[in-house]
Order: structure tokens, then sequence, then C-alpha cells
């Protein structure tokens, strides 16, 4: 790499980076005060783990975000299936393009449409809702991750185990599922962490006795930043990292399977 | 065009299958009956709806129109795992996932086999194959070569009356190749199976198939022993698929008796075998091999140009009208060549020339 392909790479990772890495070291400041360093220390961890109405709102954050990320995962599966095996259907490319839009809706738009539907049901808001909202955006996230992975599967594989007498459910369990497995995997994580991420959608969906973690810090942060705010938030990131770490993981070992 | 039954009642009979893709006819009318225990190679150049055709044995594709029978039986509206041939791929579709000899025993399941007879079997198919002490490994970890074997094991898995095999050399480099054609014939006459083989390259068809069928844009244009095929070709087609071929054109003469007749060309009359009616545009086809350089009574020519190809020389003879003939002759030879710029003679022997629809 050229000196100038080097800087260039540094000033971008700084300009990405120098925020979370200033709010991870204040997170370990001793002081109260968030901008005065007062030596290091790791009170405000504890003190965090002392804060229950915190701590019950990443434990409802934690539960929508397995429960959205199972439902994304198994629809977002299901619809990358379909769109890859029928072939060119009639609309096929209204079909994926559905599929796809609600990834680069407007949050506000999204969370606003899913809280008149909610209304307009009467679906009491809470937990549930939440889970259905997150489902909903992942579902297309997930289907990108697994459409690619199927893109990349040798159909005779499937042709093959066909031709030996597998029945298609046997084909499916047996064969199909496995050698996608690991891209089903990245997706339901990717779609966790969106889930675990999200505020704006959370905050128009959710009702009394539902607020996820993002929902309790930005009302506290509201109420002015304290160092306890930046510990709930470094852990968050580390969450979230290694998360995200696993999936690009799974997703790149893709290329073994085949 | 109907192919002659075999002797036996058919294993296979193909009943006019027609397939479409969109507007594009890939299998157009195709009737074929096939001996059990036999080889059969359908021979084209890529595209030409040889492999359609074993799909639509195996039931990856339906037919637009026509039946498929095994046995008798009506397979045609079957899904491909209710149909009692299988199939070996031109990839080898080896399950990534699973040990080799997981994957050899992978049909086993449902022949209501007990756990014994299914590693039985899967130990005798290993030998067959010669991939003893292969079991436990991931196809991965394999030559090219175990992989086409293992490939072949679990195809033959399920003893099927009827193996399909897609290019099944294909994927094997020159040497190999031909060392594995003898091995794929050894086992094929042990086991008595039928085998259906696409190929692309005529030298594979000629080596294993009993019978070759040419099909060329969808429809079989001939099918017969290899040996018929090369020296009585049906058409253009099928005498330039099978080898080098030298083609005249001309007028075909009257009929006469005994089956030769005289075709008018612009090197002079030439006697060939063959049908037509009188007066037909035609072309008259002679293999390389048996045109006679040199010797009285031949038609005048000039070499050209003479290349030397170890077990024989090939020459280029410039005729009179300023076409160009070829001629291949083995080696040793008896007699010395002509030098490059010399006339020479070139004999076309009435037993070598067929007269072909121009």
């Amino acid at each position: 790499m050229s000196a100038f392909a080097r800087t260039a790479l540094g000033l971008a990772l700084v300009f990405l980076y120098a925020p979370i890495l200033v709010l991870v070291v204040y997170s370990f400041n001793d002081s109260k005060l968030v901008t005065v360093w007062g030596g290091f220390s790791t009170r405000w961890y504890a003190v965090l783990f002392a804060d229950g109405p915190l701590i019950a709102a990443a434990l409802v954050s934690l539960k929508v975000a397995l429960l959205s990320a199972a439902i994304a995962g198994v629809l977002g599966t299901l619809a990358a299936l379909a769109l890859d095996r029928h072939g060119r259907f009639r609309g096929r490319g209204a079909y994926t393009g559905l599929l796809y839009a609600p990834m680069v809706m407007p949050e506000v738009i999204t969370g606003l449409s899913l809280l008149l539907l909610f209304v307009g049901i009467g679906l009491d808001r809470g937990i549930a809702t939440i889970v259905i909202a997150h489902a909903t955006f992942a579902t297309g996230f997930v289907a990108v991750v697994v459409g690619a992975r199927l893109k990349g599967l040798d159909r005779s594989l499937e042709e093959a185990a066909a031709d030996l007498g597998a029945s298609p459910a046997r084909v499916f369990f047996g064969i199909t599922l496995p050698l996608i497995a690991p891209s089903v995997a990245a997706g339901f994580l990717l779609a966790f962490t969106l889930s675990l991420d999200d505020l704006v959608i959370a905050s128009f969906v959710s009702g009394p006795g539902a607020t996820t973690l993002p929902m309790r810090l930005y009302s506290q942060v509201r109420l002015g930043v304290n160092p306890e705010i930046n510990a709930a938030s470094t852990l968050m990131i580390a969450t979230v990292g290694l998360v995200v770490l696993a999936a690009s993981w799974l997703t790149a070992r893709r290329g073994q399977g085949a | 065009m109907h192919a002659p039954l075999p002797p036996s009642a058919p294993l296979l009979s193909l009943e006019r299958i027609t397939k479409r893709f969109g507007p594009h006819t890939a299998v157009d009318g195709v009737s074929l009956d096939l001996a059990a225990g036999e080889v059969f190679c359908l021979l084209g150049p890529s595209g030409c709806g040889k492999s359609t055709l074993l799909r639509l044995v195996a039931g990856f594709e339906a037919p637009d129109a026509g039946a498929i029978r095994l046995d008798g039986a009506d397979l045609t509206a079957l899904p491909p795992h209710r149909r009692p041939v299988n199939m070996m791929f031109q990839s080898y579709a080896l399950f990534p996932h699973m040990s080799v000899a997981a994957n050899v025993g992978y049909g086993l399941k449902g022949l209501s086999l007990s756990r014994r007879q299914a590693a039985e079997r899967v130990e005798n198919l290993m030998k067959l194959v010669r991939l003893e002490g292969f079991e436990a490994r991931n196809p991965d970890k394999l030559s090219g070569g175990q992989r086409q074997r293992v490939a072949l094991a679990r195809a033959l898995a399920r003893e099927p009356k009827l193996l399909l095999l897609d290019e099944p050399l294909g994927a094997l480099d020159r040497t190999l190749r031909e060392e594995t054609q003898g091995e794929l014939r050894a086992i094929q006459r042990r086991l008595g199976t039928g085998f259906v083989v696409v190929t692309h390259d005529p030298a594979e068809a000629m080596a294993l198939a009993d019978r070759i069928g040419v099909i060329e844009r969808g429809r079989l244009v001939q099918v017969g022993p290899a040996r018929d095929l090369y020296e009585r070709p049906a058409n253009r087609f099928v005498a330039g698929l099978l080898g080098d071929v030298n083609l005249i054109e001309g007028r075909l003469g009257p009929d006469e008796p005994g089956g030769l007749r005289t075709v008018e060309t612009a090197l002079g009359p030439i006697r060939a075998s063959g049908e037509g009616a009188a007066g037909a545009a035609v072309v008259v086809a002679v293999r390389p091999e048996r045109l006679g350089l040199g010797g009285a009574g031949g038609l005048p020519g000039t070499l050209l140009e003479q290349t030397f190809l170890g077990d024989r020389i090939r020459s280029r003879i410039a005729m009179a009208d300023g076409s160009v003939l070829r001629a291949s002759a083995a080696l040793p030879m008896t007699e010395p060549m002509p030098n490059v710029g010399a006339a020479v003679t070139v004999a076309i022997p009435a037993d070598a020339a067929r007269v072909l629809p121009a």
C-alpha cells in the first residue's frame, strides 16, 4: 500500500471511530463529570449493573432481538428460496424490489406506518409489536444474505439427492439447509444487531412496559449525559461488534462448503 | 427418425420426445430404443440438446410431448426421486458436507436394506471403484479422478437398470480419461447396467459405445455402431463430427444395378455408393485415410504440403479445379512419398466414397 493510501485509510478510520473511542475511554472515567478526566475506574459499570430499569430495558431489547431475528431468519430464508427457486416467474422483479424496499425506507416512515397498522387492527402495543416491527424490516436483510448464498449453490447437488431417491423434504433438510446454514445464521445475527440498535421504529410501536435499551438510553441522555450511559453504550458496542464479527466470519466461510 | 429396434425388448424407450424452452426447441421429436445392458452414447456439439435429453430421462425436465418408458412402465409423469434410473453428473455433484462413504450410501436410505446390508453394499462399491480406505475422507480432499469414481459408485449404489452419465470424463485430463474409459467399460460389463452417456467427444463415444446416436439441433440424425456412422454417415454433419472428411460437390448420375452410382464432379466422374434421385445435387464424402496417392487412373493434382504426425503423414493436394483434398497415409509406408510441388494422382476407391445429400 502506498503512503497516500495508508494515510487516507488512517484518516477515514479516525473519522469513523474517534467518537466511539472517546465514548469508550470516558466510560472508564472516575469523574462524575463527563468531560473531565478523573483517572481510570470501573465504578460506572458497577453503577450500571445496579440500575434496575436499565437492566430491565436491556432484557427487553435482548428478548425482542432474539424473537424478531428468529422470525426474520425464517421468513427471509423462505423468501430467498422462493425467489431463487422459481426461476423467472411473472412479477419476480417486483417481488424482489418489494422485499428489499423496507431496507432503504426511512425508519420514521416504517415506524409510523406500523403504528397506524397496529392501531388500526387494535393490537395492544408492547413487546409483541416491537418484535413484529423489527422482523418486518430485518426480513429483507436476511433474504439478501441467504439469496447470495443460494445463487452460488450448485443446483446439481439437490438434483443428485433427488436422483438418489430423496423426497423434496429430505433434499431440503439434508442438502439445501446444511449448505446454506452459515448464511442463514449470518442473516439471523444481522437481524439481531439491527433490532438491538433500533431506536426510531421501537419508539413508534412500543407501549407501556416495553422499553428497549436504546429507548432507555435516549430518554436518560435527554436529562444529561452521565458516565453510566457511556458504560452502557460501550457494552452495547462490544455486543454488536462481536455479533457482526461472527456474522462476517460465517459469511466468509461460505466458499468452503460448495 | 426411428432407430432400429435391438433384438430383445427395449429397456428404455423414448417416444417422440419434444422439449421447448421458450421459442427454442431443445429436443425435437426424438424416438429411441435401448437394449438392456447396452452402452449408448448421445454425441453432439454443446447446446445440441443431448444433456436436455438426459435430464428428461432423469426427470429434471418434463417433456412438452412424448413418452419415456423403462421396462414398459411409463416414467413420463414421475418426479426424479421416484424414477428407477440414476445419473452421474458432469460436475459430480458430490455432497461437500458428507464423507465419501456417506455420499456413496446416500441413495440406500429408503431401499429397505438393513444397516449391515447397506454397509456391505457401500464397502463393495468402494472396492469396485478402488477407493478402499477413502471412506472417511471429505470429497474436497480427493483428486479429480477419485471424485469421478465416488460419483460413479454413488450413482450405482441403488443398482439401477439404467445409468445416465453426463460427460463422465469431461473433467479429467487426457491420459486419465483414456484409462478411465477402460475402467468404465469394465465396470459396465461386470454389472450389466445399461449406460446412456452424453458426450461431445467423438473419440470418447467411439471408445465407450455399443451404439452412438448423433444429435444435431435437437434431432436424432443417425443411430448405429461407431463404425457404421464413420463409414456410412447419413449426412455431412455426421461425417464431419466423427472425423476429418473430404467433401466433393457434384450431381448424382442415374440408378445402376449393384448399388454404385456415378457422381459428376468438377474433378471428373467419381464412383460412390449411396442413394438419391438422378440429377440431385450431392456431395461425395471420402475419409483422408482412404485416398490413394500415386498409381494410375487417379485424378491429377499437385502436392501442396506434407505434415509428419508420427504414426502417419498428412498431405494436402491441390486439384485441377482449385479445390484442396486431404489425404492421410499410415506409417511406415512401403513406397516413398512424392516431394512437395510434385504432380500426383489421387485415387478414390468406390467402396470408400459415400454419396450424401448436399
